[in-house]
């Protein structure tokens, strides 16, 4: 392998330099104490972080976007684990277009869905109900969970589950002590991948949440077009923040970079 | 009395039939192995045994019980997979419990039992150790303790030692025949390695695109092979053609024009004839003084013989010798070979 | 197995979209609603009408571009990146794929503070004494935003690509006295196309479907589809024309992915296998 030229490296750096400035910019501003968004010059205040906390409506969409994640990423692992395992495994008549199906939401745009699922709910009044929105969240995130899920599988010794069953065994006891515990950091990455997916989510979420059930992108998108103020940076710098964490979690548990780009 | 008999079985896939037609009855305690270049169908007698492929007719039959369709956690049996798939998970002693975690074993009994296992494969030093960090031979003495601890009434060995070393390797087939010996398991192995299969067998199987082709104990088919491609497959062969002299007891090879004697009786004279001659009972001689005379045009060393490629009228032939004393001939070198009757096999 | 999962996308997908379907031939009137009654106006407006095309227009050349930009950027960077020693690599790859984890709103409002009349880059312009310049509300800082947001997703696949290759196969070329340029573009840039190719794909469609950038960055006049779409549905009510808005755009989307496959990744598979 060749070493890069510093042509090349100042080319990275650049890069690099682009795709943190707006997350670098939006926490430096969270921290200022004027009214206006500039850069804090003078001092760091905490001013804005405590404007958001009090800001009730902020606070109650950060909770509805949290059950969300939480409900959707886990009914998404839920049936997808199942799913990946049997496309996987067996091979049967349309398994290609049920995998085809099951990731489609990759590639129908997000604005299609929210406006198919809008009309959809209003004729059966799901409107404002919050297990619906999860329904709606999980279709988004299935793909997420089933790829890992699918990876972890097809990279499956399988003689490790004729082996357990060779030695007494049931069917159950097998995936339960077996091929679980062998495909849970795949699981795992899916569902935390599938989570932080359903936490940023807003171009269908704008069409299909109602008051009741707004989610805080949609919260932080509607605020961002009528005023501009810090409370924006503010809540964007805690979303960054919170958003590094799931990512230490995630590259802990399995490597982010795998569950990114998709195994080395 | 058989212990385990297969009585007839196939296995087809459409019109391809990957077993054809195979009986074998193994007794108990016996050592048998299933020989055969890739492909030739041992494998999928071996995984139809353990249940995990459906036997297309046939019968598979276990100390008198018929378990041809039963469930394969139910079959009891011992499995050695060549991957080993140990489950990496779980520690080297959890790997071993596993089969009597199954069997509701109570924890106190377990723990012995276990224990003395462990003590049999000499892992005492790695029982909490995972999978991940033992070497090769190590993990292939967890996957044997795993499957003798359960006590089976036969050990199933799917290529055992064809992921380890050359030297690892030599040791292992000693290990696994003094542990089997022990113990006095019945056991079936599949291999590819004649080697392996001879060294530590009671029987051989050898077995060609599904068919069985002869069953023998590793000298007799060693000695007396029935086909060409035994004789090539297991060892190494010079095979001449002929036919039968007028004598009945002489062949008259050709090429090279040449009547050799022969032990066998009863051959039709005329008849074509296959002959077999090992590379080992050949020794040299002066020049003229030997059955026929040969130019070496190759020679390779392989540390404790010699092997030589010669050129003689009858053909390309090879001679093994011992690396002994008297000096080893040279490529070029000029000599006469010979060889006793009985050491002349009529393939039938 | 896979019953439940089948299930729920049945109802969750495929249904929705087959009432979109319906309901964009519905008859829409500005006083009353949406009236029973089909009628293929709302499909004949969007066709004809000289505004739709013009939003059609504008979303197709702002994606193309974003994809031209994308290309230009991200395949060197993956080229780059494959070619630097951990640990560096795995850190650069981190910092250019992580922000896919950040909300898109995030990111467009921190493109809105560094690109507007008071932000970073016009006060590093005014320091070395060009006046401010109009970023923010033009196509300009929607297409920065935009390539923001998809540069992971064009240097993904083709990293993937880089990732399949044989690296001694390019030295191989090199001990043949090729240059390393002539080897770059006539060993390593045939066997990545396809990850090249998947790329602008993924690209361009995210980039034409595109909702909260344009709508942060693009400002009240600067409309693309995505944002056309959200009016007709929120401020006009008329749900009709926007689901026609919203499967035009799908359509779009589809035959330019088929077309695609058809053309090119027939011909790349029988090549590389």
């Amino acid at each position: 392998m060749f070493k890069n030229s510093p042509l090349a490296l100042a080319f990275n750096a650049l890069v690099i330099v682009f795709m943190l400035a707006p997350l670098v910019i939006v926490c430096l501003v969270a921290f200022t104490p004027e009214n206006t968004l500039t850069l804090p010059t003078t001092h760091l205040s905490l001013r804005w972080f405590k404007a958001v906390f009090a800001h009730s409506d902020l606070v109650q969409s950060f909770w509805n976007s949290l059950w969300l994640a939480l409900a959707s990423a886990t009914l998404a692992t839920l049936i997808a684990v199942p799913a990946g395992l049997a496309i996987t495994r067996y091979t049967f008549a349309g398994r290609e277009t049920l995998n085809a199906l099951f990731l489609s939401p990759l590639i129908i745009p997000h604005l299609v869905l929210g406006v198919a699922l809008l009309r959809m709910f209003s004729l059966i009044g799901a409107t404002g109900s919050f297990v619906w929105l999860a329904l709606a969240h999980v279709v988004i995130v299935t793909p997420y969970v089933l790829r890992l899920v699918v990876a972890a599988a097809a990279g499956f010794d399988q003689s490790c589950e004729q082996a357990a069953l060779s030695l007494g065994a049931s069917n159950f006891t097998v995936f339960r002590r077996v091929t679980l515990p062998m495909i849970l950091p795949g699981v795992t990455g899916g569902w935390l991948l599938a989570f932080i997916n359903s936490f940023d989510e807003v171009t269908m979420s704008i069409f299909v949440t109602a008051p009741s059930t707004v989610t805080l992108p949609v919260r932080m998108y509607m605020y961002a077009t009528e005023s501009i103020d810090p409370l924006m940076a503010a809540a964007s710098a805690l979303m960054v923040a919170f958003t590094a964490a799931v990512m230490l979690v995630l590259d802990r548990l399995y490597g982010l970079d795998k569950i990114l780009v998709g195994g080395k | 009395m058989s212990f385990l008999t297969l009585t007839h079985l196939s296995k087809c896939y459409g019109s391809q039939r990957v077993v054809d037609d195979l009986t074998l009855s193994v007794a108990k305690g016996e050592f048998v192995s299933l020989l055969g270049p890739s492909g030739c169908g041992k494998t999928t007698t071996l995984q139809m045994i353990a249940g995990f492929t459906e036997v297309s007719s046939g019968q598979i039959t276990l100390d008198g019980r018929d378990i041809t369709h039963t469930a394969p956690n139910t079959r009891g049996l011992g499995i050695v997979f060549q991957s080993y798939a140990l489950f990496p998970h779980m520690t080297v002693s959890e790997n071993i419990a596993f089969g009597l975690e199954m069997r509701r074993m109570p924890r106190a009994e377990r723990h012995e039992r276990v224990k003395a296992t462990i003590a049999l494969v000499h892992l005492e030093a790695h029982a909490d150790s995972y999978p991940r960090q033992l070497s090769g031979g190590q993990r292939q003495r967890v996957a044997l303790a795993r499957a003798l601890v359960i006590e089976p009434p036969v050990l199933l060995l799917d290529e055992p030692l064809s992921n380890l070393d050359a030297k690892l390797r030599e040791e292992m087939q000693f290990e696994l025949r003094h542990i089997q010996r022990k113990v006095g398991t019945t056991t079936l192995m599949v291999t590819h390695d004649q080697t392996e299969a001879m060294s530590i067998s009671d029987r051989v199987v050898v077995m060609q695109a599904g068919r069985v082709t002869q069953i023998d104990a590793p000298f007799t088919l060693y000695e007396q092979p029935q086909t060409r491609f035994i004789s090539d497959f297991v060892g190494k062969a010079n095979v001449l053609t002929g036919h039968v002299a007028a004598s009945g007891v002489h062949v008259n090879i050709s090429p090279g024009d040449l009547s050799l004697a022969v032990d066998s009786i009863g051959l039709t004279p005329g008849a074509p004839a296959l002959l077999s001659l090992r590379p080992e009972r050949i020794w040299f001689t002066a020049q003229a003084q030997g059955l026929l005379d040969g130019q070496v045009i190759a020679r390779f060393f392989l540390g404790s013989q010699w092997l030589y490629r010669l050129e003689t009228v009858a053909g390309e032939l090879m001679v093994l010798c011992p690396n002994s004393d008297a000096p080893a001939l040279e490529e070029g070198s000029l000599t006469g070979l010979s060889w006793s009757s009985a050491a002349l096999r009529v393939l039938p | 197995m896979s019953a439940p999962a089948l299930l729920l996308f049945a109802c969750m997908l495929l249904v929705p979209l087959g009432l979109t379907t319906v309901l964009s031939f519905h008859v829409f009137d500005h006083a009353t609603g949406v009236k029973d009654g089909y009628t293929t106006a709302h499909y004949l407006a969007v066709v004809t009408d000289e505004y739709y095309h013009g939003i059609f227009w504008r979303t197709f050349w702002i994606s193309g571009l974003t994809t031209l930009l994308c290309l230009a950027i991200g395949a060197p960077e993956a080229y780059i990146l494959s070619r630097m020693s951990n640990p560096w690599r795995s850190i650069c790859l981190l910092v250019v794929l992580a922000p896919l984890l950040v909300s898109v709103v995030v990111r467009a409002f921190g493109w809105s503070m560094l690109l507007g009349p008071q932000g970073v880059i016009n006060h590093a312009l005014q320091a070395i004494g060009l006046g401010p310049v109009r970023i923010l509300y033009t196509e300009t800082a929607v297409i920065i935003a935009l390539v923001h947001v998809m540069l992971p997703f064009m240097v993904i696949p083709i990293w993937t690509s880089l990732q399949k290759l044989d690296p001694w196969v390019e030295n191989a070329a090199l001990s043949l006295n090729a240059s390393p340029f002539t080897a770059l573009r006539r060993i390593v840039l045939p066997q990545v196309v396809p990850g090249l190719l998947s790329g602008s794909l993924l690209v361009f469609g995210l980039s034409a479907s595109a909702f909260a950038i344009p709508g942060l960055l693009g400002g009240r006049r600067l409309k693309m589809v995505a944002t056309v779409v959200y009016d007709e549905y929120l401020h006009e009510l008329n749900w009709p024309l926007g689901g026609a808005i919203a499967l035009v755009l799908l359509l779009a989307n589809l035959i330019v992915m088929l077309s695609y496959n058809r053309l090119f990744e027939r011909r790349y598979k029988n090549a590389m296998g």
